[in-house]
């Protein structure tokens, strides 16, 4: 900390908010300790006014398309009184913005955002404290706006620059900071465009796959056949004779790289290597067990997630339920396959990368290139959209490795489509069985939801062990990998008002490589225990809106249902088509939000479409209305692509979904009208809104397909109605 | 074997060095040094590539480059007018905000200058259809079918307004 500071002081001419880490444990402390990790140095430094009066932010989130950049320029320049163009967002990279871990969980406007906010609100603060000095005025008399302070009803004024006065500020955010009154705001809760999408339609360089360095070289790597097959022979002279003047083959292990000045002929290297090395039978894959009930034949360890009350202890619940849900692999499946930069120089290592985490890739990669840490650097950069843990990691590691064989020189590494679809880590297949008791009144008393799954989370979290390169190299990093085991049970447990509950999952480890997709485990969760929901509806012979509406006391959730039933009550009834809706409330704790879909069944071929879907959020304080509709809509949307057709296949040898035939997702003619209606609620606390969707909508359309057709689809991917 | 090839791209001819039978896509990209047209699958299933060929929206992903030679290419950068001021589709985009990612954004906008080419006034299937091939993961197709309708008009507005 003591560096970073130096550092920072040695730039004249810019204000610096330091923030101490110790000491601040109270609940808003947490935003700002929460983001150390392990023993890695904490950058503590969000902002800093430069010397053109501009004020620069440092998050350590990356843009994901979720817009996070322009929410946190809007909060800085909120609470300073500047403008949006006086305000630049500096994205995560080592070394110089602050260590906040994963860029996931929804939590970077909780987090991040909220960070940025009492950073600037204190910069306001100290900055008003100076100029009251100077200006021989009370701070409460002053006004600040435009990178201005003046006295009211005088013109003189001073920038911030001049308050400064070229001294050094560096005092620290004691918490709780003073931050703006919401009523005054200009900008926070605004739908302010954003940037970057100027720069997308202008073609300018926005992704880690723009980037160019003079003397680049191109890298493709040469996967084996399938998980856990060793390289066994590899005829480099044949691969010399084959491609004359190929720059570089690199070997390590079974890891296997090409490196050229021009990319195409690593393509063909690819390929052609794909097709002349030798590889050793890899373990099979459980082929013939139908994957629905795969897990249940797998060992698993039992974890209770939930116990509350006495199941069976209500006498008065005489009806009872029980049924088996399933949701199959999922992709992450982003449209540009994984990419990363690498340069190894002077024993130093620069990666550029799309991780969703620069510091824990950073604490990965010393351990996988046993380097020390001050000398690697890692700065992140927007890659394809995914809302998860891609190849991301994987590919900046693989990148890393190549540069260290190819020193002095830039390594651009892409990852080819296929190596995207077979390689990534899935969202891991579940089963879910729910079983309930309810009085004749259809109140439920007991509640059991079981699960089997796989880990939901295993980014390389600062070791090793994850990185897919990891176990092929020569001294290989085999030990088990811990990974974050409770994000299988995300939303396991129901929001509803249950006295009787009890939550297990049976953790098992499933044939395929896994970590998180968008949600984790609740988009299984809520799918199955929305579907239920409705399920028991109907025994209980209630509408679904009333049935759910008995079970909760949170005025919020009522709120967001009531608010779907009123904006999706003109819709008529049509012949073969069928409404229905779910609710959740994200982690149980985040965003609030109540989805319906309208869904039509062709009777002739079972031909399901998704015609429509409404989302009603409540994501608290708005930071920008227009991100939250754009990451719902586009939820909406990815959860019914999921929902109707994705399910990663395999056979005995390897994953056979290697490309958009054989993994399709939704193209236009698939894709439903959205629409959604926001509660903002400024007394609020903001809530990450990005993955509020995915299971709502995943239950809403199967709920309509029952209404529309009689059949209840409790296996996904739905497909054909037969 | 690299040999010259001659190529019109974004109204200007360039020669450039390279083996006949590389995909566009890389020549554009690496050579020409143009973002615009993305890798996305190497198989012409996900539209990310998309170049307009004498006016048409096509992948380039596979095409080899050698057989460019009399045809006329544009990349999304060559929407871009000598003065700085864009097309109407990338127009329309800002204004809808189509785009969460972005990736994917060069083959919406692309197909949809393709589209509005031989179709000016499309409706909703229109669309649907022009843009079927380009994928999109974030899944920001509504937003992206209502920027098209807005470049329509934008154009239309354009149209009467120079009194064409």
């Amino acid at each position: 900390m003591i560096n970073s500071r130096r550092h920072f002081i040695k730039n004249m001419g810019c204000l610096t908010i330091g923030f101490s880490m110790a000491g601040y444990l109270s609940k808003q402390g947490s935003y700002l300790v929460r983001a150390t990790f392990n023993d890695i140095e904490t950058i503590d430094t969000w902002l800093k006014v430069l010397a053109d009066g501009r004020v620069r932010v440092y998050t350590g989130k990356l843009e994901l398309g979720q817009g996070i950049r322009t929410a946190i320029a809007q909060v800085a320049a909120e609470e300073l009184e500047l403008e949006m163009a006086s305000v630049e967002v500096v994205l995560a990279e080592t070394g110089v913005t602050p260590n906040e871990g994963y860029t996931a969980g929804s939590g970077s406007i909780e987090n991040s955002a909220m960070a940025v906010r009492n950073a600037a609100a204190a910069a306001r603060q100290q900055l008003l404290e100076l100029a009251s000095v100077k200006l021989k005025t009370p701070a409460a008399q002053l006004i600040m706006f435009g990178g201005k302070i003046s006295v009211k009803g005088r013109e003189r004024s001073l920038t911030f620059n001049e308050v400064l006065d070229d001294r050094q500020l560096t005092g620290e955010v004691r918490l709780p900071v003073t931050v703006k009154q919401k009523n005054n705001y200009r900008l926070v809760g605004k739908a302010i465009p954003r940037e970057d999408i100027i720069h997308m339609v202008k073609a300018e360089q926005v992704y880690v796959q723009d980037l160019r360095f003079p003397g680049m070289v191109h890298a493709r790597i040469v996967r084996p056949p399938a998980y856990g097959a060793k390289l066994k022979a590899l005829d480099l002279d044949a691969v010399k004779k084959k491609f004359p003047g190929l720059l570089k083959v690199v070997r390590n292990g079974s890891f296997l790289g090409i490196i050229d000045a021009d990319e195409y002929t690593v393509v063909k290297a690819q390929t052609w290597l794909h097709e002349n090395t030798q590889w050793s039978d890899a373990p099979q894959l459980p082929e013939d067990i139908n994957l629905v009930d795969l897990f249940k034949t797998l060992p698993s360890e039992l974890k209770n997630v939930r116990k509350k009350g006495n199941l069976e202890s209500d006498a008065s619940a005489t009806v009872s339920l029980k049924s088996s849900y399933f949701k199959p692999y999922i992709m992450h499946g982003s449209i540009g396959p994984s990419c990363a930069v690498a340069l190894f120089k002077d024993n130093k290592l620069d990666v550029w990368t799309h991780s969703q985490g620069v510091y824990p890739l950073k604490g990965a990669l010393q351990k996988l290139l046993q380097m020390s840490e001050g000398n690697i650097h890692i700065k992140g950069v927007p890659g394809s959209g995914c809302y998860g843990h891609n190849g991301a990691d994987d590919v900046a590691a693989d990148a890393a490795l190549l540069a260290v064989a190819f020193p002095g020189k830039h390594v651009r590494l892409q990852w080819s489509r296929e190596d995207e679809h077979a390689w990534e880590p899935y969202g891991s297949a579940m089963i879910l069985e729910l079983s309930a008791r309810m009085d004749a009144t259809g109140k439920i008393s007991d509640w059991q939801h079981n699960m089997w799954s796989d880990s939901h989370g295993n980014r390389p979290g600062g070791n090793p062990e994850n990185l897919l390169a990891a176990k092929d190299l020569e001294k290989p990093f085999n030990s088990k990998a811990t990974g974050f085991s409770g994000g299988a049970y995300r939303n396991s447990e129901p929001y509803y008002t249950i006295p009787n509950q009890q939550v297990d999952i049976h953790f098992v480890d499933g044939p395929l490589r896994v970590s998180s997709l968008r949600s984790l485990g609740a988009y299984g969760n809520i799918f199955a225990i929305e579907s239920f929901m409705d399920e028991l509806a109907e025994k209980a012979g209630k509408d679904p809106y009333e049935f759910r509406l008995k079970h909760l006391d949170d005025e919020r959730a009522i709120a967001a249902i009531r608010k779907l039933q009123s904006i999706t009550s003109g819709q008529k009834s049509i012949p073969h088509y069928g409404m229905g809706i779910a609710f959740s409330r994200y982690k149980n704790s985040g965003a609030y939000c109540a989805t319906a879909a309208l869904v039509s069944v062709d009777p002739s071929d079972g031909a399901v479409r998704v015609r429509k879907m409404w989302s009603v959020i409540d994501a608290g304080e708005v930071i920008n209305p227009d991100g939250i509709i754009n990451q719902t809509e586009g939820g909406m949307i990815q959860s019914a692509s999921w929902t109707l057709k994705e399910q990663v296949l395999f056979d005995k040898k390897q994953v056979t979904s290697r490309n958009w035939n054989n993994y399709p997702i939704f193209r236009f003619s698939d894709v439903p009208e959205v629409e959604v209606a926001l509660i903002d609620r400024p007394d609020k606390e903001a809530l990450g809104a990005g993955e509020a969707a995915q299971g709502p909508a995943a239950a809403a359309i199967v709920n309509a397909i029952y209404r529309a057709c009689g059949k209840r689809i409790r296996n996904l991917p739905v497909g054909r109605i037969v | 074997m690299e040999t010259k090839i001659t190529l019109r791209v974004n109204g200007k001819t360039q020669e450039v060095l390279a083996d006949p039978a590389t995909p566009l896509l890389y020549v554009l990209r690496n050579q020409l040094t143009f973002n615009g047209p993305k890798y996305g699958c190497g198989i012409q299933l996900c539209g990310a590539c998309m170049v307009l060929v004498d006016g048409r929206a096509e992948p380039s992903c596979v095409t080899p480059v050698g057989s460019m030679t009399n045809k006329s290419i544009t990349t999304l950068e060559g929407l871009i007018q000598v003065d700085g001021s864009l097309h109407a589709v990338q127009e329309a985009f800002i204004e809808e905000q189509a785009a969460q990612c972005g990736y994917c954004l060069n083959g919406m906008v692309m197909s949809a200058v393709s589209l509005l080419t031989e179709n000016p006034k499309p409706d909703h299937k229109a669309i649907r259809v022009a843009l079927e091939r380009v994928l999109c993961r974030c899944s920001t197709h509504a937003r992206i079918i209502k920027a098209v309708k807005r470049a329509a008009e934008i154009t239309a507005k354009k149209l009467a307004g120079s009194g064409k």
